[in-house]
């Protein structure tokens, strides 16, 4: 009988997600491109939320859009139909994006042109949580109706996230959702993060979240 | 839920570190992952061994070690494990202070491979 030998391996398994995420921020920081990571659950207003939020960015800006859809070109339709570049990502079935798949899709836009490119993410509160894009800076949108446990049954994502946009604002009178025990919660799971209340529909809020975004890029650019 | 490409870099992994010593069968592989991870450990063995079919890995099988959550308090600096169920309420339980930060449990390790 053979013996069983012991081969010592010690890698992690992120790690060549983990080297590709710090290749592009290499290049990001060379282009002077800011990349904002925007992850949230399925309908929860990831699409309207960038529209109406670019609507209140400077417009000197220059403002890329990738979208990663799992099979479909719907989002990236509506983005560019405002005028806005977008690029579409169709990941086959995959639940989230990755550093390389993002770096690949950045290869479509003129990155020395663009002043900030917001990644659509995979609509999902999990996997996307575990894999670092590359970008400087990941956002949430929690909307209103998903509930208040949510920090509850997803803590990685609440983690992983530099701001939080608690969207359907405007569903609070119909909705059960007690606005001070989620935020009691996100604070003890992430006492960093930025939080800002919004209604992507209605407009409601946008103007500050939007004011703290244009001044990270704005710093990022002078850096 | 991306269960699939985590197991498909395990499998890369293993096969690549045993590559150049003169391994006819990797019969189990060691991993530590931490607790934050939503990873099922059946889940990974029943894709690990799809995708393994063929390669030197193949009935290989995945032994996995659970890294704990640990948190470091702010306030006192004592460090605690904690369970992933208990995170809404993570109060030092030296100080009882909440401000806290995450040490660990968000591992992803190939640690060891066992061949013959």
């Amino acid at each position: 009988m053979d013996e069983v030998r012991l081969i010592e391996v010690k890698q992690d398994i992120h790690a060549d997600n983990e080297r590709a995420a710090e290749e592009l921020r290499a290049r990001l920081a060379d282009t002077k491109t800011f990349l904002l990571n925007l992850m949230s659950s399925p309908g929860a207003g990831k699409t309207t939320t960038i529209l109406k939020t670019l609507e209140q960015m400077p417009e000197s800006l220059e403002v890329g859009v990738l979208e990663a859809d799992i099979d479909s070109m719907v989002d990236a339709e509506r983005i560019a139909s405002a005028g806005i570049s977008a690029i579409q990502l169709r990941t086959g079935g995959f639940c989230h994006l990755d550093a390389a798949m993002v770096s690949k899709g950045l290869d479509a836009l003129d990155l020395d042109a663009l002043d900030l490119v917001i990644i659509e993410n995979v609509g999902n509160l999990v996997c996307p949580a575990e894999f670092d894009t590359g970008a400087v800076r990941n956002a949430m949108i929690l909307s209103v109706p998903e509930g208040d446990d949510k920090p509850l049954k997803y803590p990685l994502m609440f983690t992983v996230c530099d701001v939080l946009l608690v969207n359907k604002i405007d569903y609070m009178e119909l909705s059960d959702f007690d606005m001070g025990v989620m935020l009691e919660r996100v604070e003890r799971l992430n006492p960093e993060i930025e939080i800002f209340e919004i209604s992507a529909k209605t407009g409601w809020g946008v103007k500050e979240w939007a004011a703290w975004l244009s001044r990270e890029v704005a710093g990022f650019i002078a850096d | 839920m991306h269960e699939l490409q985590v197991t498909e870099r395990i499998l890369n992994i293993a096969v690549k570190h045993a590559s150049g010593h003169d391994v006819s069968k990797i019969v189990r592989i060691h991993l530590k992952i931490g607790e934050l991870s939503d990873l099922e450990d059946e889940w990974i063995q029943r894709y690990f061994d799809y995708l393994s079919e063929g390669t030197l890995a193949e009935g290989a099988e995945l032994a996995i070690e659970w890294a704990p959550i640990v948190l470091g308090c702010e306030a006192c600096g004592s460090r605690y494990e904690i369970r992933r169920e208990a995170l809404a309420s993570p109060e030092c339980p030296k100080c009882g202070e909440n401000d806290c930060r995450l040490i660990s449990g968000r591992e992803y390790l190939v640690k060891n491979i066992e061949v013959i």
